[in-house]
C-alpha cells in the first residue's frame, strides 16, 4: 500500500547556518495516528513546515499518498490538512467565511460543502459562532476552527501541530475523541504534542527527533515494552525515620510522607505492602510518577545528547 | 485538453473565484476605509482645483480646466486603490499568516496573482465609477472613445495591482506598504499630468516627463474622455501590455520561490 507520508534524506539548512534537519527518513503508512516527538527545537516543526510546503527544504524527497511534494504538488496538496501551532486564519473574517474560503481553495463551491461545514462546524461546537468573526472566539475555539478548516476538503492526511496546547482538559479529551474518530473514519493522522500522554493514548505508531535526527521510529506498544522499571509513588502514614529493608526493590525516601518505589517490569507489589505493613506503614495512596511513554522518551533523549556531546567534533 | 486537466482547471477557477470574492468582500465590508476617503477627496480636488482655482485658469489644451483635470484625477484614484487593495490585503494576510491556507493549498501561484489582481482591479474601478459619478456634478464628461477607456482603466489598475503585490512579497513591515505609494506612485502621479499638459513644460522637461508611466496612463485615459493626448495612444497601451506581462511574470516567480513566505 502506498504510504500516506515518505520523507527520504530530507534536510534543512536555515539561511543562518543552522541545520535543522539532517537527512531524515520517515514513512507514515495509511490509517496511522503518528506522532513526531522530540523537544523545543529538535525539527519538528520544521520537519512538519517542509511537508505543509511552508518551509523550502534543503535536500531530500517527501511524497503524501505516493505524489512528489514538488513534481506533482497539485495531487500531494490535495491529500493534504493542515493544522498549525499558531492560529493563521484572518481575525477579521466570520468563521464560516473561513470555512468556505478555505474550501474554495480546493475547488469546492460554497454549495458542494454546506453540508459538510455544518456538520465540521456542529462536531466541533462552532455552528452558534459561524456569523462571528474570528478574533471574537476564545482560544479553545480557534483552535478548533483550524480543526474544522482543515477537514473541510476530506484530506487523506491531516497534520496536527500542537493541537491540544493550551487547551483545558475537557476540551483536550473531547478533541481526543474527535480525533480517534476521525482516524478510524480512515483519516492518516500525524501529529506533534509536548503532552505524552496523549501520544500514548492515541498514537499507534511514533518517531522522537532530536537534534534534526531521528533517533527512534516504531510502535507505541513496542516502545513501551522496552520499559524495564517503572517508578510508583506511595503517599504513607507512619513513622519514615527508618525504612523498612526491601532488598529486591529500589527505595526511596522522597518526601516527610512521600516514598518512591522502583520495581523491574513484571516484579510483584504484594510484598512491597506486606513490608510496609509490618513495618507500621499505611499507604494511603498510589501512583505512577511519570507516563510511561515520558519516562523512555526523558531516557531516549538523555542517551541521545550525551551521544552527542561524546561524539568527536571532527 | 484531457478530462485531468480539465478537472485541474476547475479547481484552479473555483480557487480563482474564491479569492476574488474574499477580496471584494473585504474591500466592501471596510468601505469606509476604501471607497469613501478617495471619493471625498476627489471631492476636494474638483471644488477647489477644479472650480475655485480652474475658473481663473481658463482652458488647457483647448477644453475648460475643470473638464481637463477630470480624467486624470479618475485615473490617479483608480491606480492608486488598486495598489492599495493589494498591498494592505496581501501583506495583512502575510502578517496574520493566513497567507498560509493558500499555500497549504493546492492553488497555482499564477492563480493566486490573478485573483488579488482582479480584486485591486475591482476596487480601483469601483472607486473610478465612484469619482466618475461625482465629477458629474462639476463637469459635464464626454466619452470620446469607450473602448480606450476600458482598456486604460483596466491594464492600469492591473499594472498597479501587480506594483502593490511585489511591495507586500518585499515588505515586512506595514511602514513598508506606505513608502511605495509617498515616495513613488504620488509624485509620479503629479507629475504625470494630472493637472497640467506637458505642453507647457520646457522641451527638455517634456522628453523626461515621458518617461513617467503615469503620464501615459492619464494621457490615454484623457484620450478616451475628451479626444486629446500629450502621447500616441497605441504607444501607451502596447507599454501597459509589456510592463503587465512582465511583471505577472515576475510575481509569479517571486511566488513559486515563496519570497517572503517560505522560510
Amino acid at each position: 500500500m502506498t504510504a500516506a507520508l515518505s520523507i527520504q534524506g530530507l534536510e534543512k539548512v536555515y539561511g543562518n547556518g543552522f541545520k535543522a534537519l539532517k537527512g531524515i527518513d520517515l514513512t507514515v503508512q495509511q490509517g496511522d495516528f503518528f506522532a513526531l516527538l522530540g523537544p523545543n527545537g529538535a525539527g519538528k516543526s520544521t520537519t512538519l513546515g517542509v511537508v505543509s510546503s511552508l518551509v523550502e527544504k534543503t535536500a531530500g524527497c517527501v511524497s503524501i499518498m505516493g505524489h512528489d511534494l514538488v513534481t506533482d504538488a497539485f495531487a500531494a496538496k490535495r491529500c493534504l490538512g493542515v493544522v498549525p501551532q499558531e492560529f493563521n486564519f484572518n481575525q477579521f473574517e466570520k468563521v464560516y467565511d473561513i470555512i468556505i474560503t478555505q474550501a474554495g481553495y480546493y475547488g469546492l463551491t460554497a454549495k458542494q460543502v454546506a453540508g459538510h461545514a455544518e456538520a465540521l462546524l456542529r462536531a466541533l461546537g462552532l455552528w452558534e459562532k459561524r456569523a462571528e468573526p474570528s478574533r471574537l472566539l476564545s482560544g479553545g475555539m480557534k483552535r478548533r476552527l483550524m480543526i474544522a478548516r482543515a477537514l473541510i476538503h476530506k484530506p487523506k492526511v491531516l497534520i496536527l501541530d500542537e493541537p491540544t496546547a493550551g487547551v483545558d482538559i475537557e476540551l483536550r479529551r473531547s478533541m481526543w475523541e474527535f480525533m480517534q474518530q476521525l482516524n478510524e473514519e480512515g483519516t492518516t493522522i500525524i501529529l506533534t504534542t509536548h503532552y505524552l500522554e496523549e501520544a500514548e493514548q492515541l498514537c499507534k505508531n511514533i518517531a522522537i527527533i532530536n537534534y534534526g535526527e531521528i533517533i527512534i521510529h516504531t510502535g507505541v506498544r513496542e516502545l513501551i515494552s522496552q520499559l524495564t522499571t517503572e517508578t510508583f509513588v506511595f503517599d504513607v502514614e507512619g513513622d519514615l525515620g527508618q525504612l523498612p529493608e526491601l532488598p529486591q526493590y529500589q527505595l526511596l525516601h522522597a518526601a516527610d510522607d512521600r516514598l518512591e518505589l522502583t520495581v523491574e517490569k513484571g516484579q510483584s507489589l504484594n510484598d512491597v505492602f506486606v513490608i510496609l505493613n509490618d513495618a507500621g506503614l499505611q499507604v494511603r495512596s498510589m501512583r505512577t510518577k511519570a507516563n510511561r511513554l515520558e519516562e523512555l522518551f526523558v531516557g531516549l533523549i538523555k542517551k541521545h545528547q550525551q551521544q552527542k556531546i561524546t561524539e568527536p567534533l571532527i | 485538453m484531457s478530462e485531468a486537466r480539465i478537472a485541474v482547471w476547475s479547481i484552479q477557477w473555483v480557487a480563482f473565484s474564491t479569492i476574488v470574492i474574499k477580496e471584494v468582500r473585504r474591500f466592501m465590508r471596510i468601505w469606509q476605509q476604501t471607497l469613501l476617503p478617495p471619493a471625498i477627496t476627489m471631492t476636494l480636488y474638483f471644488i477647489i482645483f477644479g472650480n475655485l482655482i480652474g475658473s481663473r485658469i481658463g482652458k488647457m489644451d483647448g477644453v475648460d480646466y475643470m473638464s481637463f483635470i477630470v480624467p486624470g484625477l479618475i485615473m490617479m484614484s483608480v491606480i492608486t486603490n488598486a495598489y492599495g487593495n493589494v498591498s494592505s490585503s496581501f501583506f495583512g494576510n502575510k502578517f496574520q499568516r493566513s497567507i498560509e491556507e493558500l499555500m497549504v493549498s493546492p492553488v497555482y501561484p499564477s492563480v493566486i496573482l490573478a485573483g488579488y489582481v482582479v480584486g485591486g482591479v475591482a476596487r480601483g474601478v469601483a472607486v473610478g465609477v465612484i469619482v466618475t459619478l461625482l465629477s458629474l456634478y462639476f463637469t459635464d464628461l464626454q466619452l470620446h472613445s469607450l473602448a480606450v477607456v476600458i482598456v486604460v482603466t483596466v491594464l492600469s489598475a492591473t499594472l498597479f495591482a501587480i506594483g502593490g503585490f511585489i511591495n507586500a512579497i518585499f515588505a515586512t513591515k506595514f511602514d513598508d506598504i506606505t513608502i511605495v505609494p509617498t515616495f513613488i506612485i504620488t509624485p509620479l502621479t503629479y507629475l504625470g499630468g494630472v493637472f497640467y499638459s506637458i505642453s507647457l513644460l520646457p522641451e527638455f522637461w517634456q522628453g523626461v516627463s515621458k518617461l513617467n508611466p503615469v503620464l501615459h496612463m492619464v494621457n490615454s485615459f484623457r484620450y478616451g474622455i475628451l479626444g486629446i493626448s500629450d502621447v500616441d495612444v497605441i504607444v501607451a497601451i502596447g507599454m501597459l501590455v509589456g510592463f503587465v506581462v512582465i511583471l505577472f511574470g515576475f510575481s509569479v516567480w517571486l511566488l513559486r520561490r515563496g519570497t517572503g513566505m517560505r522560510t
